[in-house]
C-alpha cells in the first residue's frame, strides 16, 4: 500500500489528478472546501494505491506527495 | 516507507497563483527538478517573462531577474556572459516570446548564446483577458478574434521550434507537451538536456512546452488537456528539430 497526502492549502480542485489515476481512487470532496474555496482532491480508497505518483505528476500545483 | 514523489527543493513554498488546471505549474515542476538533479540548481540564474509566468521569480529557489515585456534573452545573454559557468535560462509564454520578443529571441538563438530558454506555448494571451496571439491556431477563438482565426487577414500561427532550427546557433531545439504522464516525463527528459548542453557550451538551446489556458480557452481542466492532445499537437508536432549531439543518420545500405 502506498501512502498519497495532498497539501489542502494548495489544491485548486481541478481534478486533473483525479483523471490521472489508473486505480481512480482519486475524488473531489464537493462536501467541502478549502480556504481559498475549492473543493480539494485526495484519495479515497488508499489501500488500493499502487504507489505509481501519476497524480502528483500531473498536479499543476505540485500540491501530492506519495510515499510507498 | 520511502517518498516516491514529494516537491523538488528547487521551488519555494509559496503556492502558485496560476488558474486551477493551468499546467504552468507543471512545467515549473519539471524546470526545477532538470536543474536539482544535475546539480546546478543552486547556482542557476532565471530569467522571468511578462505574462501569466511574470511572478516566476516568486517560485524558483534560485536567483531571478525579471525582464521588460520579449527582452529576457537579452538580460540572459548578459547574465550568461558575465557568469559563464552558471546555469541561465528564460522562462516566456508566446506572448513574450512570440510576438514582442521575436527579435531577441531569434538574435539570441543564432548568436548561440548559452542560455535556455523555455518557451510554453499556449495558443493566447492569458493574462490579458485570452486575446489572439501569434500561436493563436486558425480559427481558434479568442476575444480579439470572435469568429476565430481568419488567416485570410490574421496570418497563421509562428512555428517558433522550426523557425529556429534553420539557425546555425542553436545547439538543441525541442517541442514537447504536458498534457499526459507519458509526455511529462518526456518534457522532462527534454528540459534535462537543453541544460545539460548549455553546461557543455554547445549552444542557444529551447524547449517549446505546449500548455494549456482552460480559463481563456473557456474549457475546464480536461477538456484543455484533450484539446491540447486533438487539435494543437496536429498543428504543432511534437519532437526534437535541432540536436547537435544527435548521431548522423547512417545511410542506407552503409556500414552499420
Amino acid at each position: 500500500m502506498a501512502i498519497v497526502t495532498v497539501n489542502e492549502d494548495v489544491c485548486k480542485g481541478c481534478g486533473l489528478c483525479v483523471d490521472a489515476c489508473p486505480k481512480k481512487i482519486m475524488a473531489l470532496d464537493s462536501s467541502r472546501i478549502n480556504k481559498k474555496g475549492y473543493h480539494t482532491a485526495s484519495c479515497i480508497r488508499m489501500e488500493e494505491c499502487i504507489g505509481c505518483a501519476f497524480c502528483a505528476i500531473m498536479c499543476p500545483d505540485v500540491a501530492i506527495t506519495v510515499e510507498k | 516507507m520511502a517518498v516516491v514523489f514529494a516537491k523538488t527543493k528547487m521551488l519555494c513554498e509559496k503556492p502558485f497563483h496560476y488558474c486551477p488546471g493551468c499546467t504552468h505549474g507543471i512545467i515549473h515542476r519539471l524546470v526545477a527538478e532538470a536543474l536539482d538533479e544535475l546539480g546546478i540548481g543552486e547556482t542557476a540564474i532565471g530569467v522571468a517573462p511578462v505574462g501569466c509566468a511574470v511572478f516566476a521569480y516568486d517560485y524558483f529557489a534560485c536567483d531571478m531577474m525579471e525582464a521588460a515585456h520579449g527582452r529576457a534573452p537579452a538580460v540572459a545573454t548578459g547574465i550568461k556572459r558575465v557568469c559563464p559557468d552558471k546555469a541561465v535560462f528564460t522562462y516566456q509564454g508566446d506572448g513574450d516570446l512570440a510576438s514582442i520578443g521575436t527579435a531577441e529571441i531569434i538574435h539570441a538563438a543564432t548568436r548561440g548564446e548559452k542560455i535556455t530558454t523555455i518557451f510554453v506555448n499556449n495558443a493566447i494571451y492569458g493574462m490579458t483577458g485570452g486575446q489572439m496571439a501569434p500561436t493563436t491556431l486558425p480559427g481558434q477563438v479568442t476575444t480579439t478574434s470572435p469568429y476565430g482565426r481568419d488567416t485570410s487577414h490574421c496570418g497563421w500561427p509562428v512555428k517558433v521550434s522550426e523557425m529556429l532550427s534553420t539557425l546555425t546557433g542553436p545547439a538543441y531545439i525541442a517541442r514537447v507537451s504536458v498534457h499526459d504522464v507519458p509526455n511529462i516525463k518526456k518534457a522532462k527528459a527534454a528540459i534535462k538536456k537543453a541544460f545539460q548542453l548549455q553546461m557543455e557550451g554547445k549552444g542557444f538551446t529551447l524547449v517549446e512546452v505546449l500548455s494549456t489556458c482552460p480559463t481563456n480557452w473557456g474549457k475546464t481542466p480536461q477538456e484543455a488537456l484533450m484539446w491540447v492532445k486533438e487539435s494543437m499537437i496536429p498543428a504543432y508536432p511534437l519532437g526534437v528539430f535541432k540536436d547537435v549531439t544527435a548521431q548522423p543518420a547512417t545511410p542506407e545500405g552503409g556500414a552499420q
